[in-house]
């Protein structure tokens, strides 16, 4: 039970790390939308573009973490939600390209009405993605998901009161945990005004957000019994009062302008509520369709947890050096600023012999085509490719240095025809 | 037909095709931007440690400028990429639910490389002149790696899917799965990994230095431009007659694990010894029409023998065989362009071995300039040929692709929808590289005025 159960922990924690880091950047693109006008709201779109620039393709793998977890480990679960759910998967795909898409334009926009173009559609996706994925979470969570190819509503699966209801809390909570980190950022670099404009953002939307969950809870009594039952007992009750509080918390750091502690305690009180959702449908995840039915065989589960935990090993102090860096402001918008000149270094070095190496690599050539064409031998083939990426390496050298060492090629005029 | 009970039951699905389309659009869309993933930023760490060695500040302006590029397509390929794994779940539900046991580990590990290339391309690309020089340079080989190791994942799952291994239908139902064995112990993914990494560089190789080649025909000739197009075209032109032999090898690999696609590429109806090579043409009535047939030359490449039998489409019933033209079509144009493109790299290596410089023809120069769209269609076609040649199959001989569909309905409308949004998505790329070419150059000298030599009479 413990090894079926293990991998869900690993898509849970994922979940809750896209929506504690994606979210927030969805939350920064939400805001350009409401930055105000003028050169003040200018500023304030700019700083929410950049502060996001080198994370947000990291914290968008998070979902792809969660849907291939997912499918390996409880294949019958995402098939069923995949195929039912089709519409705002669909929907949030699409976001996903516009945002992305309109990111890249960003960057290479230069005047200001290009801007704000792109991040008109920037907001739109901003706000449609996060929708779309909190009305998926809340039609699994309502039970409106059956087992089976497509066996739920294109519709009606995802556009009862609760699934919408998520769908709002997702995008409050993303631009509440947005405002809160921009406030941050802003307050770290020394710039009063954009922490006051985020700061009354980020009190605005934790309050909207506080007020939605209150009234979510009085929907899921009503529409949605059975997850009402499990939210308010054990567990889940626990992290719901623990959400409640950071909640609360997390407010009054802001309001006190402790933006650091603030960041991790509204991040909490998201999780929590992630984690809350979870222990109150457990260890069903579908209507008829427990975790350990759902779970793969025991090879494919021992298999992933030594994939996350051996990637997680690699991943973390890698995504640690990431936030590291992007906190001590050492990663900045790629300019075209003129090119240092590096180290001395030693271009005065004549080139290896050139004539040596394109012999080298015209016998890695022939013992290519000796062992991987005219043989049929599978350990043949394997020394064959490696002949051919020799022949490939060493004739890069041959050719390649020497002819950059050369200044400009003043000879090589084009002719005006080519021979005829 | 087979007995699979497929983990959800399957249903009649009126638009399979569209969504085989979509899906087949969406994985066009995708694999070019995969090739600059997994080829560019080894040209890029190429040029900054060549500025490194030599204290020459063009190298570095070129890693620079080019470290640009490889952020705004690997923000494109993140998308693009996404949408491929939704659409697995979206469009492939059977098939996800009935084998992620299986093949999903190859996308988890792939998740993880995915994960550490952006992080890595993050740190890269923001990274210049706030890092240190090695510092920065040691960063960017982790993209070199996951380039590498995101591109294994999915040529492995791909690969299962031709020639599935690692589990055991009992009773019709999936077990003794073993992930590691169905990914990695397969004798078809070798040659398919290096024939699409080979792909990699030909793709990026040529499109960037046909980028170069339309500077020296408009007259602009600096020593940025030279050393810009002298690292991609040389690599492209190593790699393209590399992949005339790798594409043998892979070749012949399906002749043994897959005859039937085989059979497909050459239009062969019945099975033959002897079997002849036919170039070009078109098949209909179990024959090619207008096509040039060379004797035996099939046996040959596929067996290394002259009688050797090739098996013939009539050994499946006809339910069970792949589109036959589009197969062969797409093959055909693979590997008509692969050679044209070999021929040119041996050109370019010739003439840079003899003469120490590069060409001065001027068609050489047009040549290239057609070279990279082309090697993205030889690419694509490539894809074309594998995929379409699969079919009726999803996991090869085990469930179909009909097997597999999504019930839902509304496949129409998505399939739009896709087209739409990737016809924006190219448009809002071509604008990006447009204003990143144009943007200052900011190196001394190179405001020099335009070559005259170069202008045309």
């Amino acid at each position: 039970m413990f090894l079926k159960t293990l991998p869900l922990v690993f898509v849970l924690a994922g979940l809750v790390l896209y929506t504690a880091l994606a979210g927030a950047d969805f939350g920064a693109g939400m805001w350009r939308l409401l930055a105000g006008g003028g050169e003040r709201g200018e500023r304030v779109r700019d700083f929410a573009h950049h502060s996001m620039g080198p994370v947000w393709e990291a914290n968008h793998v998070w979902l792809i973490f969660v849907i291939t977890v997912a499918w390996t480990a409880y294949p019958t679960f995402v098939g069923s939600v995949a195929s039912t759910l089709a519409a705002p998967f669909f929907i949030a795909a699409l976001g996903i390209i516009l945002r992305g898409a309109s990111y890249a334009l960003r960057s290479a926009a230069s005047t200001s009405r290009e801007s704000r173009m792109v991040d008109g559609a920037f907001a739109v996706a901003s706000l449609v993605t996060p929708f779309a994925l909190g009305t998926m979470a809340g039609a699994v969570a309502a039970e409106r998901v059956p087992v089976g190819n497509a066996a739920g509503g294109l519709f009606s699966s995802w556009t009862g009161a609760v699934p919408i209801l998520i769908g709002l809390l997702a995008v409050a909570f993303s631009a509440y945990l947005a405002a809160v980190y921009l406030a941050a950022d802003a307050a770290r670099h020394g710039d009063p005004e954009i922490e006051e404009a985020y700061r009354v953002r980020a009190l605005g939307a934790g309050a909207a957000a506080g007020v939605l969950a209150i009234v979510g809870l009085v929907v899921v009594h009503a529409d949605a019994r059975s997850l009402y039952t499990g939210l308010v007992h054990g567990a889940a009750l626990a992290s719901l009062i623990v959400s409640l509080l950071a909640g609360t918390a997390a407010l009054g750091l802001v309001f006190t302008r402790r933006f650091e502690p603030a960041r991790y305690v509204a991040a909490l009180a998201v999780a929590t509520v992630v984690a809350g959702w979870a222990f109150a449908r457990y260890p069903v995840l579908l209507p008829g369709l427990t975790v350990s039915q759902a779970a793969a065989p025991h090879d494919t589960l021992v298999a992933v947890v030594i994939a996350v935990l051996a990637g997680g090993a690699i991943l973390f102090p890698s995504l640690g050096l990431l936030f590291r860096l992007l906190l001590q402001g050492r990663l900045g918008e790629p300019g075209t600023a003129a090119a240092a000149a590096g180290p001395g270094g030693d271009a005065g070095r004549p080139p290896r012999s050139t004539a040596l190496q394109a012999r080298v690599a015209v016998a890695l050539l022939i013992a290519g085509v000796g062992f991987l064409n005219a043989a049929d031998a599978g350990w043949a083939h394997l020394i064959g490719v490696f002949a051919l990426f020799g022949f490939m390496i060493v004739g890069f050298a041959a050719i390649v240095p020497r002819a950059l060492a050369g200044g400009p090629e003043a000879s090589d005029e084009l002719g005006q025809a080519g021979p005829t | 037909m087979n007995t699979l009970a497929a983990a959800l039951a399957p249903v009649h699905q009126q638009y399979l095709l569209q969504a085989r389309q979509m899906q087949a659009l969406s994985f066009a869309v995708h694999i070019p931007l995969v090739c600059f993933g997994i080829a560019f930023p080894v040209m890029v760490l190429f040029a900054e440690w060549m500025g490194m060695r030599t204290g020459d500040p063009v190298y570095r302006t070129v890693a620079r400028r080019w470290s640009r590029i490889v952020l705004a397509l690997f923000a494109v390929g993140v998308i693009t990429g996404t949408i491929l794994s939704f659409e697995m779940g979206g469009l492939w539900p059977n098939f996800t639910a009935t084998f992620g046991s299986v093949f999903g580990l190859g996308f988890a590990i792939e998740g993880f490389s995915f994960f550490m290339e952006a992080i890595f391309v993050g740190i890269y690309a923001y990274g210049w002149d706030r890092l240190s020089p090695r510092l920065h340079f040691l960063s960017g080989i982790p993209i070199v790696i996951t380039g590498f190791t995101g591109s294994l994942m999915v040529i492995a799952v791909n690969a299962w899917m031709n020639h599935p291994g690692g589990f055991r239908l009992v009773g019709g139902k999936v077990v003794d799965v073993n992930p590691w064995s169905a990914l990695f112990g397969n004798s078809m993914l070798w040659s398919e990994l290096v024939h699409m990494y080979i792909a990699g560089y030909m793709v990026t190789g040529f499109t960037m230095a046909g980028v170069y080649a339309v500077s020296r025909l408009r007259g602009r000739w600096t020593r940025y431009e030279q050393v810009a197009m002298t690292i991609p075209l040389t690599i492209g032109c190593l790699a393209a007659p590399v992949q005339v032999l790798v594409g043998d090898w892979i070749a012949r690999v399906i002749a043994v694990q897959q005859p039937i696609k085989l059979a497909a590429i050459e239009g062969l109806a019945r099975t033959t010894r002897g079997a002849s090579e036919h170039v070009l043409g078109w098949y209909t009535n179990g024959q090619i029409k207008f096509g040039i047939g060379i004797p035996h030359l099939l046996s040959l490449l596929a067996f290394h023998s002259w009688n050797a039998r090739v098996l013939g489409l009539n050994t499946v019933p006809p339910a069970d065989q792949p589109p036959i033209n589009v197969t062969r079509l797409s093959f055909q144009t693979m590997v008509g362009i692969g050679t044209l493109l070999a021929l040119l790299g041996v050109i370019y290596l010739i003439v840079r071995i003899r003469d120490r410089s590069l060409p001065t023809w001027r068609w050489f120069y047009w040549a290239l300039v057609v070279a990279g769209p082309a090697a993205t269609v030889a690419l694509i076609a490539g894809w074309v040929t594998a995929e379409v040649g699969r079919q009726p199959w999803v996991v090869y001989h085990v469930m179909t692709t009909a097997q597999s569909v999504t019930g839902a309905s509304g496949i129409p409308v998505g399939y739009a929808a896709l087209v739409v949004t990737y016809i924006a998505v190219a448009g809002a790329v071509v604008w990006i590289l447009r204003r990143l070419a144009r943007s200052p150059l900011d190196l001394p000298g190179a405001d020099a005025p335009p070559d005259p030599i170069a202008e045309p009479a």
